[in-house]
């Protein structure tokens, strides 16, 4: 489904992306996890287009996305949803859902995908003419994920969902996630919430000083010593 | 319905006005409220609603105004042509000067505005075979009476009334509105932002060269130094929007009238009357810090606060 081909990042004479490579199959779950400052945000904003790589190729389904305009990703069945939400705020939840299907497929099945968002988070129905800026953390990380959702999209991106929320709405919000793999679309997610991540994922890539450092599947990460060393304190 | 009524209600008393025979000078002010409504409610399209807050508004109007005056001066032809004339040139010229600066984001789009502005005005200012330099362009006015002008610039402002809101409730609204609030997810939404906010520019552009062409014809008289003037045009533009309320659909009426009866009463005053703008200046910090959203757009928290003090006296 996506294929990242040795790409280099830099902002302006700093180079934070070195030769990474990776690689998400249709209909996984796969996590790219990492200290703060290891490159993961760096990576999805690659790969969503905000950033250009210095060197290397993005594929979307065979297709070249390195060199489109971040636009046009959306129709080609790539939604993000980014750190720290993004939200609209002064536009209401229901708004800041149509903001995201506003194009070809997704907006000719707005009203239908959107009863959907509002059976998964039913907190969002409640609130649908609310401005979202006024919403709680979890409720604008709900809104940011309904958002994506509402595009219908082949693969989604989360960046660091779990970040500022409690515990219990993390385990709610990585549930979300596997529902909406079980619905079959793929997933990459970057976290710093190792061990629920890797828990959650099939496989997953090990980012350090913006290069990767090791991979695979989730439940044998959990056991790798590095792993166990470096991420979850054991 | 209710929505629908109030603009027609209000275009029905401007309508009546001239008929109550009022003086000149009271048309005079009304006149130059309806044309700053107009530059206002244009400048509040781009600024207001797709957040590019331009600081050169002066250049469109400066181009507008001098459409009128050139062709006149070169071709002999009516200034009235001016409006023609200024649409397409205007359009063109904010389309280059889009492309340019509507890559910058933040402060640096600020900026570059407020050079583009000052550019046009020293070009305007040197170009003496042209333009006349800062000898300025006199025309003769068509009407002696005040009506006929107050009519026009009333069908100019209803007009930009009309479009203004005809795109901020269409799809184009909302998708500057996104990219008001935040340009990198509007891009991530699938908004061309590029485009929209060219867009937004440019409709807000033509509509302030309207204004322009306007006052040329209304004044009888231009210069450089007045009609891409940056602190009585640029920076009155956004007073009046800041005054009457940022991204709202009556703000810059408001505005424009206050701001235009504040200028002539506090001109008036002894001695205080020749420092107008640093009274300007102290106005906007006092709406900054207490209405940030303008007179209309603080309505509500204006009234609980006035309903408050009431309830208590």
């Amino acid at each position: 489904m996506l294929e990242v081909r040795n790409i280099d990042v830099a902002y302006g004479d700093v180079q934070v992306i070195w030769d990474v490579s990776f690689r998400v199959g249709q209909g996984e779950i796969v996590a790219m996890i990492g200290a703060n400052g290891a490159g993961k945000s760096t990576i999805m904003r690659t790969v969503s287009g905000v950033l250009r790589p210095g060197k290397g190729q993005i594929l979307l389904a065979g297709e070249p996305i390195h060199t489109v305009e971040p636009y046009t990703l959306i129709e080609k069945g790539l939604a993000h949803v980014p750190e720290a939400r993004r939200l609209f705020p002064e536009m209401s939840v229901e708004e800041n859902l149509d903001m995201g299907s506003l194009r070809g497929r997704a907006r000719k099945e707005r009203a239908r995908t959107k009863e959907r968002v509002f059976s998964i988070f039913p907190r969002l129905s409640e609130r649908r003419r609310q401005a979202s800026g006024t919403l709680s953390g979890g409720e604008q990380q709900m809104l940011a994920i309904g958002r994506g959702l509402m595009a219908l999209p082949r693969l989604i991106m989360f960046d660091e969902p779990s970040l500022g929320l409690a515990p219990i709405l993390v385990q709610d919000i990585f549930n979300v996630i596997r529902t909406v793999r079980d619905e079959g679309m793929t997933v990459l997610i970057v976290e710093q919430n190792v061990r629920q991540t890797l828990a959650l994922c099939d496989r997953a890539y090990v980012l350090e000083n913006g290069r990767i450092t090791q991979e695979g599947a989730g439940a044998d990460l959990l056991r790798d010593p590095h792993v166990k060393a470096a991420y979850l304190g054991v | 319905m209710k929505n629908n009524l109030v603009p027609l209600v209000v275009l029905a008393v401007l309508a009546g006005l001239p008929l109550l025979g009022l003086n000149s000078y009271v048309m005079h002010i009304l006149i130059l409220s309806i044309m700053w409504t107009l530059a206002g409610m244009a400048w509040n399209l781009l600024g207001g609603y797709c957040g590019q807050v331009s600081f050169g508004h002066a250049a469109f109007f400066g181009m507008g105004a001098y459409s009128a005056g050139l062709i006149h001066l070169h071709l002999g032809l009516s200034p009235w042509w001016g409006f023609l004339v200024s649409l397409p040139l205007v359009a063109l010229v904010a389309l280059a000067m889009g492309s340019v600066v509507l890559r910058l984001r933040g402060p640096y789009f600020v900026l570059a505005t407020l050079a583009i502005g000052e550019v046009l005005r020293i070009t305007c200012e040197n170009l003496t075979d042209f333009t006349k330099g800062t000898l300025g362009i006199m025309i003769t006015r068509t009407w002696v009476e005040k009506t006929q002008y107050y009519y026009i610039i009333l069908g100019l402002a209803l007009l930009g009334f009309m479009v203004c809101r005809a795109i901020v409730h269409s799809r184009w609204g909302y998708y500057f509105v996104a990219i008001r609030e935040d340009q990198d997810a509007a891009e991530s939404m699938g908004i061309d932002t590029t485009r929209y906010k060219t867009i937004a520019l440019t409709v807000s552009a033509m509509l302030t060269g309207l204004a322009g062409a306007f006052y040329t014809n209304y004044m009888g008289y231009i210069d450089p130094g007045v009609v891409f003037s940056l602190g009585e045009i640029s920076i009155l533009i956004i007073m009046v929007v800041m005054v009457g309320g940022v991204a709202t659909q009556w703000g810059p009426a408001l505005g424009a009238g206050i701001m235009v009866i504040l200028a002539e009463y506090i001109r008036s005053l002894p001695l205080i009357g020749v420092a107008y703008q640093t009274m300007f200046g102290v106005l906007l910090i006092v709406i900054i810090i207490y209405l940030p959203n303008g007179l209309v757009g603080d309505w509500p928290v204006l009234r609980r606060k006035l309903l408050r003090r009431g309830a208590t006296a």
